[in-house]
């Protein structure tokens, strides 16, 4: 299969740079899944898991919440706010995650930020659900 | 003349002062290590921020639909200077020449009839700043009790200057921190970041993007982000160049400290010796006199 080069970069380190397979990109209008040769997009994200692929059948997941991700011809960047990949995260990051977001929603009065808030918590909820916390 | 006890306990003061910047010297070097590297690691993100935005603002006609953090409010009568500086002392100029770098800056804009308001962010920035211009500094961030610069500093400092821009408290905001070119260099420096001033990336790429969402609103997401992104860099920098700066201070202070005890050893020793010889020859004359 062929491959691209995917970096993921948030503001304190490169978390990962190489090439790979496909990324699932948790964009703000919808999901969307990365391959060789996609055409050129820019797109914000949204809080939730990107699934990283570099060998057939076996993705490895980062949560990502505010950023944006960048597809040239030269591959694929994604810009996060914050990223924690699966193995670090805790049921404390987690809670503490949902807790920032809740108070987001209750600082904000717009109904897009709102509704933006509403999506991550509920994003956040599924992931603690999902990893069995 | 000094007594030999006093001068034995002066060069003893200064070699315990020596011990002491040594310490210091040592302690900022290992320091000085781990903030390069975290300014280091950052790096990459506020490049492809900023060949993102570059794209994307020439893309863009300034327009009334323009965001204002991009486009300014149309006037320039209002500005907000943040000086970042350290928290603490014993780092040479390090601290005085940011805080010079405002203070010129200050007192142009106030010739020119502008108006003036200062947030100060750590302790001795806002200490040498007050006694000029205790009126214009409208608030002080205190990172005394964060050990190593995160993200979320930045993101807290970056909410207090969009919650006023938005409320129209000021036109122009100006960060001024000190760049880390090396260990002996670092350079203050002031940056414009509202309205955000945009390099047009050169070599731009042709190739069509898609927008999703739109343009536009891609912007406004980013404008603000970016603001974060440049004070957390400035956040860093500043913090490498306060551990290089207080490095080649206490070096200094060190080597001093080791001239001194040689001119004072010596003295010591000079005095030393006349003594021993004063007695001989009382001792001598003393038996010719017999």
């Amino acid at each position: 299969m062929a491959t691209f080069t995917f970096e993921l970069v948030s503001p304190e380190r490169v978390l990962f740079s190489g090439a790979v397979d496909a990324v699932v990109l948790p964009a703000t209008e919808g999901d969307m899944t990365v391959l060789a040769g996609h055409s050129p997009v820019m797109t914000t994200l949204k809080t939730g898991f990107l699934v990283v692929t570099s060998t057939p059948g076996n993705g490895r997941r980062v949560l990502v919440r505010g950023g944006f991700a960048d597809v040239n011809q030269n591959g694929l960047t994604v810009l996060a706010e914050r990223a924690l990949p699966e193995e670090e995260l805790t049921q404390d990051i987690l809670d503490q995650e949902i807790l920032t977001a809740e108070m987001h929603y209750d600082a904000t009065n717009e109904p897009a930020a709102k509704h933006a808030a509403e999506s991550a918590i509920a994003q956040l909820r599924e992931a603690k659900a999902a990893l069995n916390f | 003349m000094p007594s030999l006890k006093d001068l034995r306990n002066r060069i003893a003061s200064v070699k315990a002062t020596q011990k002491i910047t040594k310490a210091m010297q040592m302690v900022a070097a290992a320091k000085l290590r781990r903030a390069q590297t975290a300014a280091e690691a950052a790096r990459p993100y506020a490049e492809r921020m900023a060949v993102v935005l570059g794209n994307l603002a020439s893309g863009i006609t300034v327009g009334p639909d323009t965001p204002r953090l991009l486009a300014g409010t149309g006037s320039d009568r209002v500005h907000l200077l943040v000086v970042c500086t350290a928290e603490r002392g014993l780092c040479g100029a390090f601290n005085s020449s940011i805080a010079r770098l405002a203070r010129d800056h200050a007192n142009r804009l106030l010739a020119e009839g502008k108006t003036v308001k200062i947030i100060c962010v750590g302790k001795k920035g806002y200490d040498i700043l007050r006694r000029q211009f205790a009126e214009q500094i409208i608030e002080f961030v205190d990172l005394r009790a964060v050990r190593q610069i995160g993200f979320e500093q930045a993101d807290q400092i970056a909410q207090k200057i969009l919650g006023r821009f938005e409320a129209g408290e000021f036109d122009v905001a100006t960060l001024f921190y000190s760049r880390f070119r090396s260990v002996i260099a670092q350079i203050p420096t002031a940056q414009q970041i509202i309205p955000a001033e945009i390099e047009a990336s050169a070599g731009a790429t042709d190739a069509v993007y898609d927008y999703e969402p739109e343009e536009g609103e891609i912007l406004t997401t980013l404008l603000p982000r970016n603001l974060t992104v440049q004070i957390f860099r400035a956040l860093l920098e500043n913090a490498a160049s306060e551990q290089g700066a207080r490095m080649s201070a206490m070096d200094n202070a060190t080597r001093n400290a080791g001239e001194m005890i040689k001119k004072q050893t010596m003295t010591y020793n000079r005095s030393r010796q006349a003594m021993i010889t004063k007695e001989l020859i009382e001792i001598i004359s003393g038996a010719e006199a017999l």
